[in-house]
């Protein structure tokens, strides 16, 4: 099953020794295949919208600075249960702020 | 936090840490069933006190402390009661101060832990079924009845396994070490062969419930990734992994709506998993990159498994440089089996004729007596000679051959076209 943890904005601001950490948390997972893709995410972007049939593209801000996600991590997990640790495991070391974690659907579940 | 949701999170946990809770108290305890017992003493004790307390911050160490404080706990009972072997006591004290220094331990010595411990499952002293379950209770960190849902047997029959195993281990006096160099390519010959078995119990079989069957595969997968960094020389872990993961990759393409098997040739490939076959080419790349040797039959296989996942369509198919890894393959095998998967391979480069030539020298071999695969691929190939009625009696035999009722439907359902096309 796999997962997208998503973080917001506006957590700790990291220090040498949080990087440290997280660096070897980031290594263990990648190397155990629980973590398949992550990355941290420009803060603004570009937004896209589509009304009858016109595509228009603007340049961000486009949400509360609160809801702005500004990194992911993908992860292939056994169950929700172990999702939620890894969460666990990465917001002790991230420190204070908040983010989502939601199942991702592939073709195997569109039935 | 509901008891329900908490004995969940206990469950993750367990089978997050499991195998290096295990390892490090079996390197101490030198006593594979002693260390499982203690840690299984910490997870009782988990079930009871995260409920009321909460799961802790760190919930492996906790279960780790807890596993060593009942460890302690044993082997001052014991002590006492066989005060007077003094040798024993000496060993006893020894254990002790290793439980007290354990926490200094880095990541290099744990990680060692579990590869002793994937060895000891693996144990050639062990029959194979045996060495499958303990490896999946010790390292997989599933329970008895998980284990027996998925090899579709009753719970007893796998407990009794896991029994026997563990007093084989004890009566042989089986080492908590790593194999010396002179055993080390034949027991890691052995924990490959462990995992690909449970890897393709899964990749077979499609049905089941709760813990359902690609849920085997996704569990050897874990475990062959865990053991590339624990054994990152050897080249044919790289290869194993590489198999897995670009095997693992087509899972989702392989069944169709109403569960009947689609060979690979069939099989939508937008539905392959990218991610999957992105890991299996790296591990790949990891295993060239590994002291040179002559490739072995895992390495080999990965690269006819990659072979199909860089073709983005059937037609784009590299059959020749297939034929070439199943010569190789073949070399250091020696398997019926995979002759005949050159044959098929060669039928693909150079048509039908030169592969129906190479099935027909398997006629003779005995193993293949009763392999179903042997006449469907003979029918396949006569069909394209247009050979009908010779075809039509392959398929039956192979439909009479085959035990799987999806596959059988498919294989006299092609044998009644043989008699249209005849007609025709």
């Amino acid at each position: 099953m796999r997962y997208l943890m998503t973080t917001y904005a506006g957590g700790s601001a990291p220090d040498e020794k949080m990087y440290a950490e997280m660096g070897a948390f980031v290594a263990e997972l990648s190397k155990s295949g629980a973590l398949l893709a992550t990355g941290g995410l420009e803060p603004q972007g570009t937004h896209a919208s589509s009304t009858g049939g016109r595509v228009t593209f603007t340049d961000g801000p486009y949400v509360e600075a609160k809801e702005l996600i500004v990194s992911f991590a993908l992860l292939d997990v056994h169950s929700k249960e172990e999702a939620l640790e890894l969460a666990r495991r990465f917001w002790t070391i991230a420190g204070d702020g908040e983010g989502d974690i939601r199942q991702v659907f592939g073709p195997e579940d569109a039935s | 936090m509901a008891q329900s949701e908490v004995s969940r999170a206990v469950e993750a946990v367990w089978r997050l840490e499991s195998a290096r809770i295990i390892g490090g108290l079996a390197r101490i305890l030198r006593d594979v069933d002693l260390a499982e017992e203690m840690a299984q003493e910490a997870l009782l004790a988990a079930l009871e006190q995260w409920p009321r307390d909460g799961v802790p911050p760190n919930p492996g160490a906790w279960l780790t402390v807890i596993a060593k404080r009942r460890a302690v706990d044993r082997l001052r009972r014991l002590e006492r009661l066989e005060r007077k072997q003094q040798e024993l006591v000496a060993d006893l004290h020894d254990m002790q101060r290793a439980l007290d220094d354990d926490a200094a331990l880095d990541e290099r010595e744990i990680n060692d832990d579990v590869l002793r411990l994937m060895f000891v499952c693996c144990h050639l002293a062990l029959s194979v079924d045996a060495r499958v379950s303990l490896t999946l209770r010790l390292l997989g960190g599933l329970t008895t009845r998980e284990i027996a849902r998925a090899y579709l047997l009753p719970e007893a029959t796998v407990a009794q396994r896991i029994v026997r195993a563990k007093r084989t281990l004890a009566a042989r006096r089986v080492a908590f070490e790593l194999p010396p160099t002179g055993e080390r390519a034949e027991r890691l010959a052995s924990v490959l062969e462990c995992l690909y078995l449970v890897f393709n119990e899964g990749y077979a079989a499609t049905s089941g419930e709760d813990w359902t069957r690609p849920d085997l595969c996704f569990e050897a997968l874990r475990l062959g990734r865990i053991l590339a960094e624990l054994a990152p020389q050897d080249a044919e872990v790289h290869g194993l992994v590489a198999l897995m993961e670009l095997q693992a990759s087509r899972l989702r393409a392989r069944v169709g709506t109403d569960g009947e098997p689609i060979g690979i040739l069939e099989q939508d490939r937008s539905r392959w998993d990218r991610l999957l076959i992105a890991r299996g080419f790296a591990a790949l790349l990891r295993a060239g990159q590994c002291p040179p040797g002559p490739p072995g039959p895992y390495v080999l296989q990965a690269a006819i498994a990659a072979c199909h996942a860089r073709a983005r369509l059937p037609e784009d198919t590299d059959w020749s440089q297939i034929v070439d890894l199943y010569t190789a393959l073949t070399a250091v095998t020696a398997s019926p089996v995979v002759r005949l998967n050159r044959a098929v391979a060669v039928a693909m480069a150079s048509g039908p004729a030169e592969g129906l030539a190479l099935v027909d020298e398997l006629l003779s071999e005995n193993s293949l007596s009763s392999y179903h695969a042997l006449p469907s691929v003979r029918a396949d190939l006569l069909a394209k000679l247009g050979r009908h009625a010779e075809a039509r009696a392959e398929f039956e035999r192979a439909a009479a051959l085959t035990g799987n009722a999806k596959e059988r439907a498919i294989l006299l359902d092609r044998a009644a076209q043989q008699d249209d096309a005849h007609g025709a």
